[in-house]
């Protein structure tokens, strides 16, 4: 994959919104990979979740903005927990999320989910779902 | 002894053995979980945007409830646990959070209740010896997988009742019970949550680790305390027998209808029959129900 690097790329509009949303900055991670090891949906995913942010790092985020990762994230802390320098990453892939969505539409057509999804789970997996698929 | 209970929406609807069970065995202890007389549904998830104040306003108004009635609120979901407690934090810390949400819902509340996970509870106010006391039904020829989830330790330094990475307060509530704990290394991996009802096979292959995992280390049982990680695990098992040669269906219980049945109370309405691996056979074969 070809990246040229620029100053005025590496710290775009878009990864300051990201950093100012999320709370956390981009530049603590230094690519250990622990994340990657311990997020639970890491194997079906297309990027790894150290290698979102690493795309972030470098202003590379339009890669991130077409990933399937960013919505195989389930929230489950596990990155965040095991983070050495305390990056919250779950949070950082929320805020692409929401940024994505605010820009290009919501995720889902909640109309459009079948009816015995509908019947049969939990209503918690669609108030959480919604949240995170919606804007 | 009553503490304020908040059941969310789940378990008033798709979950309501759990939270019967959960009501039945805490009154036998000698606790009487008294249903908040105001509730709402807490959201299913914390809001990670430090911008989105809108989502915490459900949670908050429900502790803002808790706070008119005590300063303590017991809740059985671990999903909602997370959620509440959480939000009960940015309450306490975050002072111009606090304040824009609770102008926006014209209260004044910064974190003075307690948010206790029904687990905790039984660990300190009904202690582990008293629990065993209390028990009626011989649960020593069953081995339980303790299923934690994702919510109920993580992250750990807002949650942090227990070690993350190394939890025991299902194993001393299964203990204390009298059953023998199945050790497994998967007992926090995360069910797949919410990513169920949009990308199903992923979820499956997920829950399936947990589930294979769990009948490797020899048990006949999983508990957990969240509908979500209930259904994940317990929903698509016959699917995952197909695909997965040699697997067999292991129910998934949760851990209130565990206790119901240790202490010897009436199981018909825990909704046991509710369950799509049915749990009767073996619970029966042991002499539980």
């Amino acid at each position: 994959m070809r990246i040229q690097l620029s100053a005025a790329k590496v710290h775009n509009d878009f990864i300051r919104k990201v950093e100012e949303m999320s709370g956390q900055d981009l530049l603590k991670c230094y690519q250990c990979g622990e994340c990657s090891a311990g997020c639970p949906a890491a194997f079906a995913m297309d990027l790894l979740p150290n290698q979102v942010i690493r795309l972030l790092q470098l202003g590379e985020h339009e890669a991130v903005l077409q990933s399937k990762t960013i919505w195989l994230c389930a929230a489950c802390q596990q990155c965040y927990t095991r983070c050495p320098k305390g990056v919250d990453l779950s949070r950082i892939m929320e805020v692409v999320r929401d940024l994505l969505m605010t820009e290009r539409g919501d995720k889902i057509v909640i109309e459009k989910l079948p009816a015995e999804t509908l019947a049969e789970f939990p209503q918690q997996a669609f108030i959480s779902g919604f949240r995170k698929y919606t804007a | 002894m009553r503490i304020p209970y908040y059941p969310g929406c789940t378990l008033s609807t798709k979950a309501k053995g759990f939270d019967r069970a959960a009501r039945d065995s805490m009154a036998a202890l000698g606790i009487e979980l008294a249903e908040l007389k105001m509730w709402n549904c807490c959201g299913a998830t914390f809001p990670l945007s430090r911008d989105n104040l809108l989502d915490l306003a459900g949670p908050v108004r429900n502790l803002v409830s808790a706070a008119t009635e005590s300063d303590k609120l017991a809740v059985a979901c671990s999903t909602c646990f997370n959620v509440l407690k959480r939000s009960n934090l940015v309450m306490r810390n975050e002072e111009d959070k606090r304040e824009k949400i609770n102008f926006f819902i014209e209260a004044e509340y910064a974190g003075e209740v307690e948010v206790l996970h029904l687990l905790e509870i039984l660990r300190d106010v009904v202690g582990w010896d008293n629990l065993s006391k209390a028990v009626k039904k011989n649960l020593s020829d069953l081995s339980v997988a303790p299923y934690y989830g994702c919510m109920f330790l993580r992250p750990p330094k807002e949650m942090g009742f227990d070690d993350h990475e190394n939890p025991q307060i299902l194993e001393n509530f299964l203990r204390a019970l009298g059953a023998q704990v199945a050790d497994y290394p998967h007992r926090a991996e995360c069910c797949g949550n919410y990513i169920a009802a949009f990308d199903l096979e992923t979820t499956k292959e997920m829950s399936y680790l947990i589930l294979a995992s769990a009948r490797k280390a020899g048990a006949d049982l999983i508990v957990t305390s969240c509908p979500l990680c209930q259904f994940n695990l317990d929903r698509w098992q016959q699917d995952l027998a197909m695909k997965h040669g040699g697997f067999r269906p292991i129910p998934v219980l949760y851990d209130t209808q565990l206790l119901g049945i240790a202490l010897g109370l009436d199981a018909t309405a825990f909704d046991l029959d509710k369950h799509y691996v049915d749990p009767r056979p073996l619970l029966a074969a042991k002499g539980l129900i």
